[in-house]
């Protein structure tokens, strides 16, 4: 909790930096917007959305950048493997997995204040948002969101890791990035995947991103099913964390590197 | 060479409500003439790199007028480019992913450098410096002190009548201090060009400066020989206390 | 300028030869991401046959044009958009020292070849477009004009945004929303969009004149907004005059800059 505090206030740091993604957010959201407007006009009811459905959808998904960090990036970790001082974060007695974990929640909560609310607000006022009524809905998503940030950060955190083993961690950064946009639903909703590449998009780990808390919102989905499926990723990948966690203890602190 | 006349810069800082005005450089005057060597002191914030910012151009004066080799530097830019070497210690002016020969190469180019002259110039500055152990290597690998050289080469391609350093012996171990001295100093003797120095190392100062100018808060407090300099605190006996004394104290009397 | 630019891009494409496995990464890796774009233009297509009016070739044409413009023009010039980072690390005051233009010292920053990776995917795109409508020349002959103005047109966006980063230099990422969200904007017809946004996108920052307006001519296909017809011929006009406010702003930036000295 109190690292979490001190991530919180370290990124406050970045105010106008966050203000600006807020802004460069918002215009994103309204050009995304039109373009599902024309498409759901075209086919209304698309998808099991209508057109209020659609547009929730896209400014909720441009909200969702920054805690989701979903551009990749975001912890400090991966720096630090590259300059070698993680040898001195794998030695400490407390679990690094944790400590991050605490420190990107802070960092999270952080732009969700200030980068999320603007995008949000803008879009409710130019298209009108749907808004849920029932306060049941809003702790869902609430919780939903919280996973959510949960998966992302142990995604990031296993892609900061792999860096121990590739030598030009571009690569897997720009994979991971492709991944992220296009299978969280940031890209078009992923109920508008045809087919199989619709079910492999709902099953991947980055749908529980956007995609599930955007319908958890939006009530298009049962809810405990939804939570169920993200705590079953984040708990997945925060394991597979600590197993490359051990794993890199060995290699840097054993092999020297 | 260099007439610097009731200069002022300052600047606005702070956001609205604390907003203030500070004055980094206040009624500055000298002149440097064509050949001299002059060492500028200056504890932290005094308003050096204020000064050095604006002889090259980077920085207009808010008030009073500057001229280097013939030009007003915030006016002709580009033009005084070519007339003046800048270095600056802290930083390389240098291509950090390019050898060194394909640096140079890109200055020649830059700075529209003669074929044979830059040629000449090049092999008489790299046995000067002693640069040919590492003329291939990308700037990014090489030590401090080599790096240095490598700026230093770069900013006299072009042979400028007027050489600025900002602190050009930052960082560098005794033999390649002693190095870089030695070959300021005879670059002045023997090209006559002007230079212009500043340094927190007075060793720079007692080795190469005939003429030392010393400025606090933005003005001017000390500008004459360092034998007068000394003279002003006559129970110090080494530059450095007299220094120390004159930075803590504030005020001199010439 | 142009000199100083070709000479300063040959030695950073040279430099860069030093690490051929991360610049074939870059490459691809921005040639991806790029194409999730026209993979979500053919999810859309999956369900609907027509977008605001325009078929999947003609969006296709539409993507393709000014995505090649805009890829070109970032290729260029889109480095300009890091000031703010060579402003806080000093190496811009080390740019104002060379005899030479700092605009186009910053532009040619790290040339390398990973920057045709956006450029390939936008040509390939526009290239399978062209095959599928089969225009007559008589219409043809607007699309190299209009790709040319384009790059004009973005290149003088970038030069904006980093004219607006002298001022805001804590915030690069608002000049983003301009350059970037230009290039999203000219990704699909202009029809999707609000009529207030067209008519600002019209006459305010002429980005219309990309690919919209001279498309249209390309396209034989009725303004949905009902704009006079002579504009789908006023690229070039428009291109001009954003390049002069553009140069403008530029200037005034540097001034200020140097008035300022942060």
């Amino acid at each position: 909790m109190r690292i979490a505090g001190y991530g919180f206030r370290r990124h406050s740091a970045y105010r106008a930096a966050a203000l600006a993604g807020a802004f460069t957010n918002t215009v994103f959201g309204i050009l995304r917007a039109y373009v599902l407007i024309a498409l759901w006009e075209a086919r209304p009811g698309l998808a099991g959305y209508d057109i209020a459905d659609a547009v929730t959808f896209c400014f909720l998904s441009q909200a969702f950048i920054g805690p989701m960090q979903l551009f990749g990036g975001g912890l400090e970790l991966s720096g630090r493997v590259r300059t070698g001082d993680i040898a001195v974060d794998l030695v400490r007695p407390a679990s690094l997995q944790m400590w991050s974990l605490a420190d990107d929640l802070g960092r999270a909560c952080y732009l969700l204040l200030l980068r999320s609310l603007p995008p949000t607000v803008v879009g409710a006022a130019l298209f009108g948002l749907v808004t849920p009524v029932s306060p049941v809905t809003w702790v869902f998503f609430a919780a939903s969101c919280a996973l959510g940030m949960v998966v992302s950060f142990a995604w990031r955190y296993l892609m900061a890791l792999s860096a121990c083993w590739v030598v030009d961690d571009r690569g897997t950064q720009s994979l991971s990035l492709l991944m992220t946009l296009f299978f969280s639903g940031m890209v078009l909703p992923l109920n508008l995947f045809p087919g199989w590449l619709g079910s492999l998009a709902g099953a991947l780990p980055w749908s529980a991103m956007v995609q599930v808390p955007a319908d958890v919102y939006l009530g298009k989905r049962d809810v405990l099913e939804a939570l169920g499926f993200q705590a079953a990723w984040a708990a997945a990948l925060l394991a597979l964390g600590a197993l490359v966690t051990r794993a890199a203890r060995h290699r840097v602190v054993i092999q020297g590197g | 060479m260099i007439e610097v006349d009731r200069v002022g810069r300052s600047f606005t800082v702070g956001r609205r409500r604390t907003r203030t005005t500070v004055h980094a450089v206040q009624d500055l005057s000298f002149t440097v003439e064509a050949g001299e060597f002059v060492g500028y002191l200056g504890p932290n914030g005094a308003g050096k790199s204020t000064t050095i910012k604006m002889l090259t151009g980077i920085l207009a004066p808010t008030s009073g007028r500057i001229q280097v080799a013939g030009l007003d530097p915030a006016r002709r830019r580009t033009a005084l480019a070519r007339k003046i070497g800048v270095v600056f210690g802290q930083r390389t002016t240098l291509w950090w992913d390019l050898p060194l020969k394909d640096s140079f190469e890109l200055i020649r180019h830059l700075y529209k450098v003669d074929r044979v002259d830059f040629r000449r110039r090049l092999d008489e500055l790299t046995g000067l410096l002693d640069l040919a152990g590492f003329m291939n290597t990308p700037v990014r690998q090489l030590s401090l002190g080599q790096r240095m050289r490598g700026d230093v080469t770069a900013a006299l391609l072009h042979s400028p009548a007027v050489l600025v350093l900002d602190e050009p012996t930052i960082g560098l171990d005794v033999v390649s201090k002693a190095a870089m001295r030695e070959f300021l100093r005879r670059l002045n003797a023997d090209h006559g060009t002007t230079v212009l120095l500043t340094t927190h190392d007075l060793g720079d100062i007692e080795k190469l400066c005939r003429r030392v100018m010393l400025i606090d808060h933005g003005r001017l407090t000390f500008d004459g020989t360092l034998d007068d300099l000394r003279a002003t605190v006559p129970e110090e006996t080494s530059i450095e206390d007299v220094v120390a004394r004159l930075y803590t104290d504030g005020s001199v009397s010439p | 300028m142009v000199r100083t630019y070709l000479l300063l891009a040959w030695t950073w494409l040279r430099a860069s030869a030093q690490y051929p496995g991360q610049l074939a990464t870059m490459a691809i890796g921005s040639f991806a991401v790029n194409a999730l774009d026209v993979l979500a233009i053919w999810v859309i297509f999956e369900h609907t046959g027509s977008l605001a009016g325009f078929g999947l070739a003609e969006v296709m044409f539409l993507y393709g044009s000014a995505g090649l413009s805009f890829a070109l023009s970032d290729m260029l010039f889109g480095n300009v958009d890091r000031l703010s980072q060579h402003i806080r690390t000093g190496t811009f005051d080390t740019m104002l020292i060379r005899p030479a233009s700092a605009f186009v010292q910053m532009a040619v920053d790290r040339f390398g070849v990973h920057r045709f990776g956006r450029t390939a995917q936008a040509a390939v795109v526009l290239g399978i477009a062209l095959s599928q409508l089969d225009l007559p020349w008589s219409r043809a002959w607007m699309i190299p004009v209009m790709v040319v103005c384009g790059i004009v047109i973005f290149a003088s966006v970038f030069a904006l945004g980093g004219a607006l980063q002298f001022l805001l230099t804590d915030a690069p990422e608002v000049a983003n929303a301009f350059t970037y969200g230009g290039g999203t904007l000219t990704q699909y017809p202009l029809s999707v969009y609000g009529g207030e946004l067209v008519r600002g996108v019209t006459f305010v920052v002429p980005l219309a004149f990309v690919n919209w307006q001279p498309g249209l001519f390309v396209l034989d296909r009725q303004d949905p907004f009902g704009l006079p017809y002579g504009l789908r011929f006023a690229a070039p006009l428009a291109a001009l005059i954003l390049a002069a406010v553009a140069a403008f702003a530029w200037r005034a930036g540097i001034r200020r800059y140097r008035s300022t000295g942060s």
